[in-house]
């Protein structure tokens, strides 16, 4: 297939996964701020919202103070916001525009309506505070709806030839980004108790972050224990059955490089990189990350899932 | 769609039975579907210039226009006649010269032409083929006459209508198809891919790769790319997809670089080679034109075609027939005046009001005056561009262009249509598929039914006689 094809489902399916994450980001943020003070003291989750959705730095090119309205507006709707939902999906659907012979009618469906919905959400948005909540609140589950409508269509009326094997992989490169940048964000609440910082740790914090990657039933299916920050850790990097661990993303990585492995009979810099990363992942436990430091496992992490996107658009991409 | 008694065509009975029968609430509701489908399907056309022009949608009319099988006969044999002529006049003038030497076309109509290619002069190209896909523009104005009014001999658009309009049409009145038999039209896409892989250079293996260059998805026809390469099953490169090494050209895949035979290009002449053409454009492929030369590509439609979709060469059309097949030509011309020449020039200037003048190489409906809907302003405006460059223009009588029943708010009421069939030329001979584009104009009286003016589409199907049902 040609390289461009490839690139473009790659990253078209990366801005679907990353709609779907500052979706729930703003949900789980909202959540959060809306607890009365006594459970709640710091008051920096929307701060935390803008930095582990990476929009702390053009949100402060733009505005002065942290404002919650103009922090959710910002990540949903500014397109001056390269990472806003509202770019995502535009981005998503020029990519796919560009690629329309490589999708099915449905994938293509799933993108032209979520835009379609877009440019009427954007149309019609109203002043009113309380009705803009409202509003919000909907063009949120609208989002997640679509990123599973997507997601469904991938999986169920693609072919199983390198183009979907691209498509997913920029699936799970993107959801392995996003769900360290949460851990990162969060990483002083997620310290043991022994080395706690901040004082006494927020059991809704704890609970925020988990529904925000919808995972909290699955914490208690797992652990069958009350809510443990390192517990979380655990859950969120090392667990193999938990569909958004860093370790599952890695182990569909390198199924989707595999695949790709064998469709074209050669291996290259993509694969070796991302079995680094999985072997890595695979001898860690949660004890030795936190002695190393949960800060800078997750750095390392981070940089090591960016090596490995540059190592996928060197070898296919271009 | 009535004859010369006001009576329905034959063609037509069932069609206007059924019309006049459905409730105006059913051909309302279809309406609505049917843009729907549009809509959701994204079969938009980009009109240059215009605010949120990227997505327009071409109004599409639910009532389809029939064409009976006999009078597609005629049509049929009269179109693979002049594009058999096209293609021996392209392979003439950029070769012996022939037609220019016994003075049948003036060399100046030929030099002259902005669409005249130099660099292939010489250049023989696969099967002497140059115009693999045409699109001619037809009119009817009697009973009895199709008249040809324009040539598409470069890269004519519109086939995914004809297949796209089809589509929605059965979804949407199935009942409709069941009444009449319709000539399919969805082979089309076979008989392309067919032509196409048919051109290949001899070089190239039996199982040639094809592809189709397009400009990129803000060019107004992308849609169309796109569906196409989709229906033939060919990769859909833009230029930087596509490099040249050694003279021959090649394409980035995920598994390195793949050798291409033939090129389906929806891109112009003049962007397809910055050393050769525009050195300013990014869309096309440094060095295609020297591979192109050297025979290890094909492309189609070869480069140079536009001489021949000119429409002042146009009116030589059927001197142009007789002189290669020595055949008297089947479709006629509308009747056409040559503003190069002074009498001409002067008999048009006095007429302005009755005549549509357009430019020779103009397209899309841009650049014309229409006298009988023109402003008094806008007839001397166009009389001094006219006599600032005759040589720039043709000029026609408006003709009674036929109607067909069209579905507008208010109920059905006749429109004007003209048709575009597509022609594929490859090395086994021409080939129509038995359809094409219908055009309307959605205003009523108006003449005009390019997309880019506002004009919309309509199914056209070509049916059974009754006669010859069994």
């Amino acid at each position: 297939m040609l390289s461009r094809t490839a690139d473009n489902l790659y990253w078209l399916a990366r801005y679907m996964e990353r709609a779907d994450f500052l979706a729930r980001t703003v949900e789980a943020t909202q959540r959060l701020a809306a607890l009365p003070a006594v459970y709640n003291q710091a008051g920096t989750e929307w701060e935390s919202a803008l930095e582990s959705s990476g929009a702390g730095d053009p949100y402060r090119a733009k505005y002065e103070v942290v404002e919650p309205d103009k922090v959710m507006d910002f990540i949903i709707f500014d397109a001056a916001n390269p990472s806003s939902i509202r770019n995502c999906i535009e981005l998503a659907r020029t990519n796919g525009r560009a690629v329309r012979t490589a999708l099915t009618a449905e994938m293509w469906d799933a993108i032209n309506g979520a835009w379609l919905e877009l440019k009427r959400f954007e149309g019609s948005r109203t002043r009113d505070d309380a009705a803009r909540r409202e509003e919000i609140t909907h063009f949120l589950d609208f989002v997640k709806q679509t990123s599973l409508v997507f997601d469904g269509s991938v999986y169920r009326t693609m072919l199983r030839d390198p183009s979907y094997w691209f498509s997913r992989l920029g699936v799970f490169v993107e959801r392995a980004d996003n769900t360290a940048r949460i851990l990162d964000v969060k990483y002083h609440v997620l310290l043991p108790e022994t080395e706690a910082v901040g004082g006494s740790l927020d059991y809704f914090q704890w609970t925020a972050i988990l529904r925000a990657v919808s995972a909290l039933t699955a914490y208690h299916w797992v652990y069958r224990e009350s809510i443990k920050p390192w517990l979380i850790a655990d859950l969120l990097i090392l667990r193999l059955e938990m569909p958004r661990s860093l370790l599952s993303c890695y182990e569909n990585i390198n199924r989707c490089l595999d695949s790709l492995g064998k469709a074209y009979g050669r291996q290259g810099a993509a694969q070796r990189q991302a079995r680094r990363v999985m072997a890595q992942l695979e001898n860690a436990s949660i004890e030795e990350i936190f002695q190393q430091g949960l800060h800078e496992f997750i750095t390392g992490f981070l940089d090591d899932n960016n090596k490995l996107g540059a190592a996928i658009a060197e070898q296919f991409l271009v | 769609m009535t004859g010369p008694d006001g009576e329905p065509r034959e063609v037509y009975a069932r069609l206007s039975r059924w019309l006049a029968e459905a409730p105006p609430e059913l051909l309302a509701s279809r309406r609505a579907q049917a843009d729907l489908l549009f809509r959701r399907i994204g079969i938009t056309f980009a009109v240059y210039g215009e605010k949120d022009a990227a997505e327009r949608l071409i109004p599409f009319d639910i009532v389809p226009r029939l064409i009976s099988q006999s009078e597609w006969r005629r049509l049929e044999v009269g179109l693979v006649q002049r594009v058999k002529a096209m293609n021996m006049f392209l392979a003439d003038i950029y070769g012996p010269r022939e037609i220019l030497r016994a003075g049948i076309v003036p060399s100046a109509l030929v030099y002259q032409n902005p669409y005249f290619r130099p660099e292939m002069v010489n250049v023989r190209v696969p099967f002497d083929t140059y115009v693999h896909i045409a699109g001619i523009d037809i009119v009817r104005i009697d009973a009895d006459d199709f008249y040809v009014l324009e040539d598409n001999a470069r890269t004519p658009s519109g086939v995914s209508y004809m297949l796209e309009n089809r589509e929605v049409m059965m979804r949407l009145f199935p009942e409709l198809f069941a009444a009449h038999r319709v000539a399919p039209v969805e082979n089309y896409a076979d008989l392309l891919l067919q032509s196409l892989r048919s051109v290949a250079p001899r070089t190239a293996d039996a199982d040639p790769v094809v592809v189709l260059l397009t400009p990129g998805q803000y060019n107004s026809a992308y849609y169309e790319h796109s569906f196409l390469a989709d229906k033939l099953g060919i990769e859909l490169v833009e230029g930087r997809d596509l490099f040249v090494d050694d003279d021959v050209v090649y394409m980035r895949t995920t598994e390195g670089p793949k050798q291409v035979d033939v090129i389906y290009r929806r891109l112009d002449d003049d962007f397809l080679d910055p050393l050769a053409f525009r050195p300013d454009s990014t869309l096309g492929v440094p060095g295609l034109m020297s591979a192109y030369r050297a025979g290890t590509v094909t492309l189609a439609n070869a480069v140079g075609t536009g001489v021949a979709d000119d429409k002042a060469l146009y009116t030589y059309m059927p001197e142009i027939i007789q002189f290669y097949l020595g055949e008297v030509p089947l479709l006629k011309n509308v009747p056409t005046y040559r503003c190069r020449e002074p009498e001409t020039l002067r008999y048009v200037l006095e007429h302005l009001p009755e005549l549509v003048v357009k430019e020779v190489n103009g397209s899309g409906g841009y650049g014309m005056l229409v006298g009988p809907h023109a402003t008094r302003a806008e007839i001397e405006l166009f009389a001094k561009k006219l006599t600032l460059d005759p040589a720039n223009f043709i000029a026609q009588p408006t003709l009674a262009l036929s109607t067909c029943p069209t579905a507008m708010p208010g109920g059905i009421s006749p429109r004007h249509v003209d048709f575009r069939p597509f022609v594929l030329t490859g090395s086994k001979g021409v080939r129509v598929v038995p359809g094409g584009l219908t055009r309307v104009a959605m205003q009523d009286g108006s003449l005009v039914v390019n997309s880019s003016q506002g004009g919309g589409t309509k199914d056209t199907w070509i049916i059974e006689d009754a006669g010859t049902r069994s």
